[in-house]
Parts: structure tokens; C-alpha cells; sequence
């Protein structure tokens, strides 16, 4: 039997793995905190859920309503031993704010998606820090700085990768 | 030209309100977001639950992680085990020869042990029943110092147990699940464990300081006696901590206050013991020497 017909001009990509790719990124990325193969003395590993939802948005502007980081942060607050809902509040404040910017900046070019970014992962990072302190914590804030930087260094490379799953959903 | 925004609905009504709606649910949702964190606050026992629920559904998927990187690691070492197989087996003779002597001291030393005890009438403390698990993730990304172990009240576990390596203290166990269970290290801030130095039982406690290490304060008035070297094990003071567990060694002073790391190190342990939490005896009437004790059971 003959393959079957797949046209090279017009395709259209399949709806459900279009929408699919990126949810499931950002919880495969909220996920490899449980498979890092020590038991961590000081906050240091970046956040790998926050910097793909972050990636995402950058890249892709009309991906998700802002609503959408809810289930997104309730599944990382499970991965990541934080009080549930401690993502949840603080992923779908930083797209709202992606929602101001994208009404502020008209272009935005690498440099200033990076910037944006940095901003978004120190929000981030303080905002968890608030709720780990809150619910019985007791962590200087200067503690985060090392996460901080690595975050800060390693998002180019997670959108690097994202940009790569965002060709691919369309490709396939 | 620039992309037209997305979220600009131009005159359509209906996609005005639907972009409207879509905010409207974001902040509504932030909102009860934040009020669940903060259940954690005001009732811990009941959002403790739902997470070890929750922790008892990612634990598989921490423990499939683990085994897989487990055994890449096995094969690397053996791999690297060839190469110095020759110098390794005239190392190990030597060895050998030297523990065949100590094993003889050994039994020497057992018949006399076993002599002094039958003489004294030493009675064996019964052994509490003990768990072994494996600490199989941690809470990396957060301020937090929590470790998943992988064993909860099915195997025995329940809130409130200390977990040890054979080289120490490690933690508590906070909340537990029924597969998992949630350990509290001994690194997280604030937590204080009463301490003596081994060697001649100075009072001290050990407070987290976040970043992995362990302040020690001397109760002592005066200046810190304390120098780098000293071991601190626990004093079993107040309960909860069984004493002599080793805890921390004094690795730095800074402006009188010494620190240390922890001896049992989180980063490389993986098999861990988790015991009944130590109940410390109530303190003993004081009786003067020349008077009859009293009878037991009885107070004056």
C-alpha cells in the first residue's frame, strides 16, 4: 500500500499536539527537580518549571490565558515540596504581567526577552521564598542570590530548547 | 509593522468580554491560590495531608529517577575498577593481613566484654524496631530543607521520627503518607538541636543556618570555648534526639561564632535509618547518698 498523501505546502498541524507540547513541557521541566540524583543543602537548582513557563510566553505571546499557569503552578507546587498554591499564586501574577508588557513594549528583541525574563525569575524566586517563610520558614533573602544567577544564566538555554519544541509542534 | 496583539479585541464585544473573563479567572484564581499556601499556615496538619497525598503520587517517579542514575553510577565505577585492578590487589593483601590480626584482638576482646557484662549483670537495652529507607528527593529548588523518604505509615513511619545514617543525625520526619514520607533536615533554618562537645560534654545548640551548615552557640557564659575540629553529638536533652548521635563538626569561627557541617552530609547519603523518637527518662530524685532509697514507683 501507498503512504499516505502528506502535503508539504498548507499542512496543518495536529490541534491537539499543538496544545499539548507545551503543558506537558512545563511539567516534564517542574518534574526534574525530583529526579536530581542528591538530597540539596542550599537552594541552588533553578527553577526548571518556572523558566519554561517563562520561555513559553516569551517566545510564543498568545500561548495561554493567564488562568493557565493555576494548574500549571498547583503541579509544581507538588513536585517541589513547596505549600500548595505558593506557584500557583506567584506563576499566574508573573504572565498577568507578561499581559502589562506585552501592552507596554511594542518590539522586543533577545536581549530585552532575557531582561524580562530575569525579572520574572527574581519575582519568582521571592515570591517563593515569601511563602516558604510564611508557612514556617525563617530564610534570608540573601540566600537566593546563587539560584538567582544560575537561573538568570541558564534561561537562554531553556528557550533555546522551547524555541526547538515550538518548530517542532508545528511541524508535526 | 508591528503583530497585532492578541489580547486587543478590536470592536468585537464578544471578544472583549471573553479576554475580560480570561483575567477575571486569572485574579480570582491567584487569589485562592494564595489562600490554600496560606492554609499551610493556619491549619499545617490539614494541608500536610493533602501534600503527603500528593507526595505519595511523585515518590514512584523520584524512586524510578534514582535507580536509573543508581545504576549509570554502578557501571561507571566498575568500568574504572579495571584499570587499577593490579595496585588495588597488593593493597588489599596488606589489608587483610592487618585485619586478621585485629579480628583476633577482636575476639579477645569479645570474651572479656562478655565477662565484664555477666559480672555487672548489664542488661541489654531492647532494641526499638527500626526502618530503613532511602532519602529519595528534595525539595532542590526551594528555601526549604526537606528531603522525600522513600518509606511512609505503611512501613511503620510515622511524624515525629528521627532519621540517622550510621554517621548521624539527619532529621525529623514532619508529616507522612502512606508510601512517602516528608523529612525535615537537620540544616533548615531555625531548627535547634540541644548538643555537647564529645570530648568533655560542653552544652551547646546547633541552629540551621539555611545555606547547608550549622551554627553552634556555646550555653556557656563567657567566650566561645569552642575550636575548629571539636564534634558536637546530640545531649538527648529534652527528648526527641536520642544522645550521642554525632551532628556537627566545628569547621570554622568567625567573630566568636563557630559553624560546622553537618557529619551525616545530605548530599551523599541515600540509605537512611528512621527511628522512634527518643523519650528521655525522667529526671532522677535526688537522694542523699547515706539515706535508703526509696521505694520505686513512689515519690514523697
Amino acid at each position: 500500500m501507498a503512504r499516505r498523501f502528506t502535503p508539504r505546502l498548507e499542512r496543518a498541524p495536529l490541534p491537539l499536539i499543538l496544545t499539548v507540547v507545551p503543558i506537558a513541557s512545563v511539567m516534564l521541566a517542574s518534574l526534574l527537580i525530583l529526579v536530581v540524583p542528591m538530597i540539596a543543602t542550599y537552594p541552588l537548582v533553578p527553577p526548571f518549571g518556572l523558566l519554561a513557563l517563562i520561555s513559553w510566553r516569551l517566545l510564543v505571546r498568545d500561548i495561554w490565558p493567564a488562568w493557565m499557569a493555576l494548574p500549571l503552578g498547583l503541579f509544581d507546587d507538588m513536585c517541589s515540596g513547596q505549600p500548595l498554591g505558593s506557584s500557583a499564586c506567584s506563576w499566574t501574577v508573573i504572565l498577568l504581567i507578561m499581559e502589562l508588557v506585552d501592552r507596554r513594549m511594542m518590539w522586543r528583541d533577545y536581549r530585552k526577552d532575557w531582561q524580562i525574563g530575569i525579572a520574572l525569575i527574581g519575582f519568582g524566586l521571592v515570591a517563593a521564598l515569601f511563602f516558604a517563610n510564611v508557612t514556617g520558614g525563617s530564610a534570608p533573602v540573601w540566600i537566593l542570590f546563587p539560584q538567582f544567577l544560575v537561573s538568570s544564566l541558564v534561561l537562554p538555554l531553556v528557550m533555546r530548547f522551547i524555541a526547538r519544541l515550538d518548530r517542532f509542534r508545528w511541524r508535526s | 509593522m508591528a503583530p497585532p496583539s492578541p489580547r486587543r479585541a478590536g470592536f468585537s464585544r464578544r471578544a472583549q468580554y471573553g479576554i475580560f473573563a480570561t483575567y477575571v479567572i486569572a485574579i480570582f484564581g491567584a487569589l485562592l491560590a494564595l489562600l490554600l499556601a496560606l492554609t499551610a499556615r493556619f491549619d499545617p496538619k490539614g494541608h500536610a495531608a493533602i501534600q503527603s497525598f500528593l507526595s505519595d503520587l511523585t515518590s514512584p517517579i523520584a524512586r524510578g529517577g534514582r535507580a536509573t542514575l543508581d545504576a549509570m553510577g554502578d557501571t561507571g565505577k566498575s568500568i574504572t575498577a579495571y584499570f587499577n585492578a593490579g595496585s588495588k590487589n597488593k593493597e588489599l593483601e596488606a589489608e587483610l593481613k592487618v585485619a586478621r590480626q585485629k579480628a583476633i584482638e577482636g575476639d579477645v576482646a569479645k570474651r572479656e566484654n562478655a565477662q565484664l557484662k555477666r559480672i555487672v549483670q548489664l542488661k541489654e537495652q531492647i532494641t526499638t524496631p527500626t526502618i530503613i529507607a532511602r532519602l529519595v528527593s528534595s525539595t532542590a529548588t526551594s528555601t526549604r530543607r526537606f528531603a522525600t523518604l522513600s518509606a511512609g505509615s505503611t512501613s511503620g513511619v510515622q511524624d515525629g521520627m528521627i532519621v540517622r545514617t550510621a554517621d548521624g543525625l539527619v532529621g525529623t520526619v514532619l508529616h507522612t503518607g502512606a508510601f512517602s514520607a516528608r523529612v525535615s533536615l537537620i540544616i533548615e533554618t531555625d531548627r535547634k538541636i540541644p548538643v555537647r562537645r564529645s570530648t568533655d560534654g560542653t552544652p551547646a545548640i546547633a541552629t540551621g543556618r539555611g545555606d547547608g551548615s550549622l551554627d553552634i552557640s556555646p550555653l556557656v557564659a563567657g567566650n566561645n570555648p569552642f575550636r575548629v575540629g571539636d564534634i558536637f553529638v546530640t545531649s538527648g536533652i529534652g527528648g526527641l534526639y536520642q544522645p550521642n548521635l554525632p551532628v556537627v563538626k566545628v569547621t570554622a569561627l568567625k567573630q566568636g561564632v563557630s559553624s560546622g557541617w553537618p557529619l551525616a552530609d545530605p548530599a551523599s547519603f541515600d540509605f537512611a535509618i528512621v527511628e522512634p523518637a527518643f523519650v528521655a527518662p525522667p529526671p532522677e530524685p535526688v537522694v542523699a547518698t547515706e539515706q535508703a532509697k526509696p521505694p520505686v514507683g513512689k515519690t514523697p
